[in-house]
């Protein structure tokens, strides 16, 4: 990256946070939280305590940070050390990701940038000009795999409530400012479970290994599909997503569940994410660097559009010098393939390009 | 605390609070068991410690309709006479193995207690569903105070438990039955049988009564003991088997044999790389029957049965092999040092001492 181009990111950046400081907040309870940041080409400095917005207010105007991140869990002493952070309890939290969804749109809006001879080749598999194999492979913005991605949060979110038990009020959906969504969850009971106990929900919720399924113990899973369970993704949502409580619950009869309702039964998620009970998270509010885009909360997941709802850069016209082998869609816009043209875009597109290695600023 | 009937402290005498009722009594335990009278209630004990050694459970006497006032403290001071025995006599191996076995038989009956079957060709079926009802509440009682679990009984004769509670416990079986994704789950809850219930809780009660056992306090008594305890220094020394570590064995199998040695538990895992180990070795099977013997659980005739099949001697005739390092590092039994060399079967090591 450039100069220039380094200048006009981190002015964004900053002019977005001097606008926005309403959208960003420490959590309720940030003194127990570990925090951590990036700066543009540095490396990633943890262990940080932030106590009120208006430290990380400051934070973000004196540091002007690429990437802010918070853990998800709380801790006795968040800035020690690893070891030395005496560990209480973590926030559930689970990823989605659009590349785990291996949609066949998926091909048709990613490229790769050859890190030997700098070429953009539409293959993935190696570079067209070098024939590297050492490349970086840029994904661009895709409608389908969004909806792919939030038809996965939607699933993920039924079986959280009807099978976990969680409440409502207690799930957050975030788009994470690239590729998918981060579903946090604030619920005691869940919070205090370790890593193992979190790997056990993983494979229940991707129901992993569907080999070994015990069928009679998931009446719900040999009444709602005829086909091999394993091989498939069940998208049928039940209407039933109100928590119940014990007694009631005490009333359902395992052998007789109904046959005409279709249960939710998986969801595709990143299986690490949630096992890492030390892990950080990009705050919420924050842009996300691999974009421009920001991680917000999704209050209505199925009118979400990441364009409108999660980009907050404006369309002042912007020249750059862009590569980009592919064709691609912003904001009803098409764009590219551009062979190292000089050519004006709003600013949004050119703050993504350059986020995503497809171009420079470039001054006459 | 617990209100409990004359029932649950035959059941789970671990729970009784001696002190107090011999001291309502008006004895001390010294007097208590110097009192020729009582000699009967030390000969029970020194039955339980018997049964607890054979790796069986002592069998219950309460079924024929014996006058329940006499029962009781035949059954609280024969266990805590018991417990004090065994600490006098300084056997820790046997102290293992009587806290095993006096578990596995509260847990019979509790899963009795859950399961509350009724006799339909009684005749008193309404006293007997009155009773049963009783009972169950109360095995739910004592799960909740002792265990911290909260469990319901379900509709169909189910019992849910929150998931959060269930992982808890689960995650320390094996097996694939208890995963999650195995189970039943509807709305927070895993709905479990009687027995997987009390099965869960397993490790729960073995450390429950371990605890109790060990926090029996010992005042050295006089000389009526000294033959009991003569006889348990000697039962224990049936167990207490020559350590043969060998330097020539890797450290996963080094690791299984300071497990046995120490009393402790050895998984399934453990036990199964340890034998095929041995026998790959060309060790007898008496001989590693024999390391068993520390083992909490110990029954020769199981074990022997096992080593045998392992031996491809029973059953399918298959000669079972050794697993592999990256088997045995699933499991959480590999300690591979430098000597291991990158070997794939802890078959191939060759330690330092060897020319190679
Ligand atoms: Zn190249
Ligand atoms: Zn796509």
């Amino acid at each position: 990256m450039n100069q220039d181009s380094l200048l006009i990111l981190e002015d964004t950046f900053k002019k977005y946070y001097f606008d926005n400081f309403d959208l960003l907040h420490v959590p309720n309870d940030s003194h127990e939280r570990e925090f951590a940041y990036k700066k543009f080409n540095s490396k990633l400095y943890r262990h940080i305590a932030l106590k009120s917005d208006k430290e990380l207010h400051l934070l973000l105007m004196t540091q002007v940070p690429s990437d802010v991140y918070c853990s998800n869990a709380r801790y006795s002493f968040p800035t020690l050390s690893m070891n030395a952070k005496d560990w209480q309890n973590a926030d559930l939290i689970f990823d989605i990701d659009s590349k785990d969804l291996q949609l066949q749109c998926r091909n048709s809006h990613t490229c790769i940038k050859c890190l030997d001879c700098n070429a953009f080749s539409t293959s993935n598999s190696k570079c067209h000009k070098c024939n590297s194999h050492r490349f970086k492979v840029i994904v661009l913005l895709c409608k389908y795999c969004i909806a792919a991605a939030k038809k996965e949060a939607k699933k993920l979110c039924i079986l959280l409530i009807n099978n976990l038990g969680i409440n409502k009020q207690n799930i957050f959906v975030y788009f994470s400012g690239n590729d998918g969504f981060h579903i946090h969850v604030n619920d005691s009971q869940y919070q205090l479970l370790g890593s193992r106990e979190r790997a056990d929900i993983v494979d229940y919720i991707t129901l992993r290994d569907g080999s070994t399924i015990n069928n009679n113990n998931r009446p719900e899973i040999k009444n709602s599909t005829k086909l091999k369970y394993n091989q498939t993704r069940i998208g049928v949502v039940s209407n039933n997503t109100e928590i119940k409580n014990t007694s009631s619950v005490i009333k359902t009869n395992v052998k007789t569940v109904e046959k005409n309702t279709q249960y939710v039964i998986k969801s595709i998620i990143d299986p690490n994410v949630t096992t890492d009970i030390h892990r950080i998270f990009r705050l919420p509010g924050s842009i996300n660097s691999k974009s421009g885009m920001s991680k917000v909360l999704c209050k209505n997941l199925n009118l979400f559009d990441p364009l409108y709802d999660a980009c907050f850069i404006d369309d002042c016209p912007t020249q750059i010098l862009a590569s980009c082998p592919i064709r691609f869609r912003l904001k009803d816009k098409k764009f590219g393939p551009f062979e190292n043209e000089r050519i004006t875009v709003p600013k949004y597109v050119a703050i993504y390009m350059i986020c995503k290695g497809l171009a420079e600023i470039s001054q006459l | 605390m617990l209100n409990l009937g004359t029932d649950e402290i035959i059941k789970y005498p671990f729970l009784a609070e001696a002190k107090a009722y011999l001291k309502d009594k008006g004895f001390t335990l010294e007097q208590f068991v110097n009192d020729p009278d009582h000699k009967f209630i030390i000969d029970i004990a020194y039955d339980r410690i018997k049964y607890a050694a054979n790796g069986e459970i002592y069998p219950s006497i309460y079924k024929n309709n014996i006058n329940k006032s006499s029962l009781l403290p035949r059954e609280i001071f024969s266990f805590i006479i018991a417990v004090v025995l065994l600490k006098m006599s300084h056997a820790n191996i046997l102290i293992k193995k009587f806290a095993l076995s006096e578990a596995r038989r509260a847990e019979k009956y509790l899963e009795k207690d859950l399961e509350a079957k009724i006799d339909i060709h009684s005749d008193n079926i309404r006293e007997q569903l009155e009773y049963k009802v009783n009972q169950q509440e109360l095995a739910i009682k004592i799960i909740k105070e002792l265990f911290s679990v909260d469990i319901h009984k379900n509709h169909d004769d189910h019992f849910i438990i929150t998931v959060p509670d269930y992982l808890r416990h689960a995650i320390h079986f094996h097996e694939l039955e208890w995963k999650l994704v195995n189970r039943y789950v509807h709305h927070g809850f895993v709905f479990l049988t009687p027995h997987e219930t009390v099965r869960l809780l397993r490790r729960k009660i073995d450390q429950y009564i371990s605890s109790r056992i060990h926090s029996v306090e010992v005042t050295s008594i006089k000389h009526s003991l000294q033959n009991y305890i003569n006889n348990i220094i000697v039962m224990a020394q049936k167990f207490v088997v020559p350590a043969s570590t060998s330097t020539e064995y890797p450290p996963c199998i080094k690791h299984a044999l300071d497990v046995l040695k120490n009393g402790k538990n050895l998984s399934h895992s453990g036990r199964f790389l340890l034998a095929t180990f041995l026998l790959g070795h060309n060790k007898s099977i008496t001989e590693i029957v024999s390391l068993f013997k520390n083992a909490p659980d110990y029954n020769e005739r199981t074990t022997l049965y096992q080593i045998n099949h392992l031996a491809g001697l029973s059953g399918s005739r298959t000669k079972y092999n050794c697993p592999s390092c990256q088997k045995i590092k699933i499991h959480n039994l590999c300690f591979a040092t430098s000597e291991c060399n990158n070997i794939t079967n802890p078959f191939q090591f060759k330690s330092n001492n060897e020319p190679r």
